[in-house]
C-alpha cells in the first residue's frame, strides 16, 4: 500500500530550473509513467523521489509521511536503473540478496525471497552467474529481481528498457506489465519513449522543460491533448499541424490555409468564433485523414500530392504535400498509389484539433 | 587479422619485437652474468685470448657471499621492505579516500583541490628534499626509518590520489546509488561495492607506490646516514663504491637480489595490474 504525493516540487541547479512546481498524486498500486523529451526533468523528479537528489523546494509524501529528509535507504523504495547497475563483482544471487542482507534479513528468508523472485522472472538457472556472463535481457531481469525481492512500497524505473534492442524491448514491456499486475506495487516509470508510456501507464504524465503539461490516461492524452506539445509528442507518426486563418462567412467558420480549406465542425463553432479573423494551429492525426470518396462532403476534403509512400503491411503511411504543408495520412494497405500522383484526402471532422498559436493551448 | 606473406610478419613484427625484448632484458642479463663471474674474468682486458664478456664458464657465488657477509645487505633489504610497505600502505589509504572524495563528492573547490594535489606531485624531489631535511631535523627523526616512511607519501599520495580518482570515475555512480537505495550507508556502499570493484586500480596504485619507494634514492641518501639504517639502493652504492673503486661483483649481486621483490610483486598481481591500467569496469 503506498500513495505518493508530490507537492509543488522544485529542483534548481545553479542556473537551471530543472523541475518547476510539479504537483502529482500517484495512487496506491498505480503505474504512472513520466514521459517527455530529454532534459524535461522527468529523471530529476524520479531521483528526488528516490532521495538521490536534494529537493530545492516542495514536498514528497509517501502514505501521508513527508520523506524529504529521509535517506534513500529509509524510504522503502526500489529503483531499476537504465544501465541496470548490477554489482559486477557479485553473483546474480548476491546481487539480489544485497539489499536484504543490508537490512539484516535471516539467511533462510533471503533465500526464500531470492528464489521466489528468480522464479517469477525465470532466472533460476542464472543465480550463480556473474552479470558480465548475462545477455542484456537477462541483466534487465536481474535488475528487476533485485527490486522485487525487497517488496518495497514503491518501484522506480529510470528508462529501464532503453538499452535493449527493439524486439526485446517489446517483450520486456509486456513482462513488466504482467509483473505489475501480479505484484500490485505502486510504480513510477520514466521514459522518453511515448509508446512505452502509452502501453505501460495506468496514467501518463507528459513533461516539458520541467513543467507537467498534462496528466491523464493514455487514451485521454491521445484523444484530448491539452496543448500542442502533448498532441505532437504522443502518437506515432506525430499529429499533423498546419497554421490556418479562421474566417467567418455566412455564419459558417472556415479554417483556411494555402492548399487547405476546411469547414469548422458545427460543434466547435462556438469556441472558435472568437478567433475569427486570426490564426490558429489546426491539428489532425494521421488516422483522421483518409482517402476521400464521393460521399465525403467537399468542405472536409482537399487535394494533395503524394511525396513518399511507406507501406508498413498493416497500413500505408502516406506523406503528402498540400500547398506548403507536409502531412502524413494513415491509409488502408490495399490503396494503390504512386509518388507524385494527386491524392484527394478527407478529414474526419470529429477529430480535428485546434490550438492557440501563441500559447499552444487546445481550443 | 588478415595474414600477409609470412616473411612480412617476421620482418615487421617478430624482428622488431625481438630486438625490443633483447634491449630490455640485456641489462638484467648483464647484471646476472656479472654476479656469478669470478673476479679474474671480470677484470680481464678485451684483447685477452679468453675474453668472453657475455658468458662465463666458471660461475661462482663468491660475490653473493661477499655481499651477505661483508656488508649489511640483509639489514638493508629488511629496511627497504619495511619502509616501502609502510609508505605504500599510508599512501594507499590516503590516496583511495582522497581519490574517492574528489571523484564522487560534490563540494566546493573539489576541482581546484584535485589540481593542487597534482601540482604538488610536479615539485621535483631534488628541490623538495631541502625543506624536508629541515623538517626532519626539527622532529628528530633523521637516520630512522620514519624519515622515509613519512616523506615518501609526499609524492606517493598525490600519485595514488590521481590514479584512484581516475579509476573511481570509470565506475558508474548508479552502482553506488543503487546500493544506497538497497539499504547501504555511504560507507557501506563504498566498502562493499566501490572498493571491491576498484581493486584492480588499488593494486596498480599499490604496486606503483611500492616500486617507487623501493627504488627511491635521493631522500634515502640524504635522510639516512648510518650504514645499518640504509636502504638497498643507497647501501649498495655507498658501501660498494669506495672512492673510484667499483666492486662490480657484489654491486651487481646487490642489484640483482634487490630487484627480486619488485619482480615478485609485479608477477603476482600482473593480471589485476593490467586490468587496472586499462581501467574498464564492464557491468
Amino acid at each position: 500500500m503506498a500513495r505518493v504525493l508530490l507537492k509543488n516540487l522544485n529542483k534548481k541547479y545553479d542556473d537551471v530550473h530543472a523541475v518547476k512546481d510539479v504537483n502529482l498524486e500517484i495512487r496506491d498500486r498505480e503505474f504512472v509513467v513520466l514521459v517527455g523529451p530529454s532534459g524535461c526533468g522527468k529523471t530529476t523528479t524520479l531521483r528526488m523521489v528516490a532521495g538521490l537528489e536534494e529537493i530545492s523546494s516542495g514536498e514528497i509524501q509517501i502514505d501521508e509521511q513527508r520523506i524529504n529528509e529521509l535517506a534513500p535507504m529509509d524510504r522503502d523504495i526500489a529503483m531499476v536503473f537504465q544501465n541496470y547497475a548490477l554489482y559486477p563483482h557479485m553473483s546474480v544471487y548476491d546481487n539480489m540478496a544485497f539489499g536484504l542482507r543490508m537490512r539484516k534479513f535471516e539467511t533462510e528468508e533471503i533465500e526464500r525471497r531470492v528464489n521466489q523472485a528468480a522464479e517469477i522472472l525465470g532466472i533460476q538457472g542464472l543465480l550463480a552467474r556473474r552479470p558480465r556472463q548475462l545477455s542484456g535481457g537477462q541483466r534487465q531481469r536481474v535488475a528487476l529481481g533485485r527490486a522485487i525481492v525487497r517488496n518495497p512500497r514503491v518501484f522506480l524505473f529510470d528508462e529501464p528498457l532503453s538499452n535493449l534492442d527493439a524486439a526485446l524491448r517489446v517483450q520486456m514491456r509486456v513482462e513488466l506489465k504482467r509483473l505489475h499486475e501480479r505484484l500490485e506495487t505502486t510504480a513510477i516509470y520514466v521514459t522518453h519513449d511515448q509508446v512505452e508510456a502509452m502501453t505501460l501507464g495506468d496514467r501518463v504524465v507528459v513533461m516539458k522543460d520541467g513543467v507537467v503539461q498534462q496528466v491523464g490516461e493514455p487514451l485521454e492524452l491521445y484523444g484530448r491533448p491539452f496543448n500542442r506539445f502533448v498532441a505532437g509528442f504522443i502518437g506515432s507518426p506525430a499529429m499533423n499541424f498546419a497554421e490556418v486563418a479562421i474566417a467567418e462567412a455566412n455564419g459558417v467558420l472556415w479554417a483556411d490555409a494555402r492548399g487547405l480549406r476546411v469547414k469548422v465542425p458545427p460543434a466547435r463553432i462556438e469556441t472558435l468564433r472568437r478567433y475569427a479573423g486570426s490564426r490558429v494551429i489546426l491539428g489532425v492525426r494521421p488516422e483522421a485523414l483518409r482517402m476521400a470518396s464521393a460521399a465525403d462532403p467537399a468542405e472536409y476534403a482537399f487535394d494533395s500530392t503524394a511525396e513518399v509512400v511507406e507501406p508498413l503491411g498493416s497500413e500505408i503511411l502516406l506523406n503528402v504535400r498540400a500547398g506548403p504543408h507536409a502531412l502524413v495520412a494513415r491509409v488502408d494497405p490495399s490503396t494503390r498509389l504512386k509518388v507524385h500522383e494527386t491524392v484527394r484526402l478527407a478529414f474526419d471532422p470529429e477529430r480535428l484539433h485546434f490550438f492557440d498559436t501563441a500559447s499552444g493551448a487546445a481550443i | 587479422m588478415i595474414e600477409g606473406a609470412r616473411w612480412k610478419k617476421w620482418l615487421w613484427f617478430y624482428l622488431p619485437m625481438g630486438m625490443f625484448i633483447l634491449g630490455l632484458l640485456f641489462p638484467f642479463y648483464w647484471m646476472a652474468v656479472t654476479t656469478v663471474r669470478p673476479d679474474r674474468e671480470l677484470y680481464r682486458p678485451w684483447n685477452h685470448p679468453l675474453y668472453s664478456p657475455f658468458w662465463t664458464s666458471n660461475p661462482t657465488l663468491d660475490h653473493i657471499k661477499n655481499l651477505l657477509q661483508e656488508t649489511l645487505f640483509d639489514r638493508w633489504m629488511w629496511n627497504t621492505m619495511l619502509i616501502a610497505l609502510a609508505a605504500t600502505l599510508i599512501s594507499l589509504l590516503c590516496g583511495v579516500l582522497a581519490g574517492y572524495a574528489l571523484a564522487r563528492l560534490r563540494f566546493r573547490w573539489a576541482g581546484l583541490l584535485g589540481t593542487a594535489i597534482f601540482v604538488t606531485y610536479l615539485v621535483p624531489q631534488t628541490l623538495l628534499f631541502i625543506p624536508l631535511a629541515d623538517i626532519i631535523r626539527d622532529y628528530s627523526i633523521g637516520d630512522t626509518p620514519w624519515a622515509l616512511i613519512l616523506t615518501y607519501p609526499t609524492f606517493l599520495i598525490p600519485f595514488c590520489t590521481w590514479l584512484m580518482m581516475g579509476y573511481f570515475k570509470t565506475i558508474p555512480k548508479e552502482l553506488e546509488e543503487c546500493a544506497r537505495i538497497d539499504g547501504a550507508t555511504r560507507w557501506q556502499a563504498m566498502l562493499y561495492i566501490i572498493l571491491p570493484i576498484a581493486l584492480p586500480g588499488i593494486l596498480s596504485a599499490g604496486i606503483f607506490a611500492f616500486t617507487l619507494s623501493w627504488n627511491e634514492f635521493i631522500y634515502a641518501l640524504v635522510f639516512l646516514s648510518s650504514p645499518e639504517q640504509k636502504t638497498v639502493p643507497v647501501g649498495v652504492v655507498s658501501e660498494l663504491i669506495r672512492g673510484d673503486v667499483f666492486f662490480w661483483g657484489p654491486l651487481m649481486a646487490g642489484a640483482l637480489i634487490g630487484s627480486v621483490p619488485v619482480a615478485i610483486v609485479y608477477s603476482f598481481f600482473v593480471e589485476h595490474y593490467v586490468a587496472g591500467m586499462t581501467g574498464s569496469v564492464k557491468g
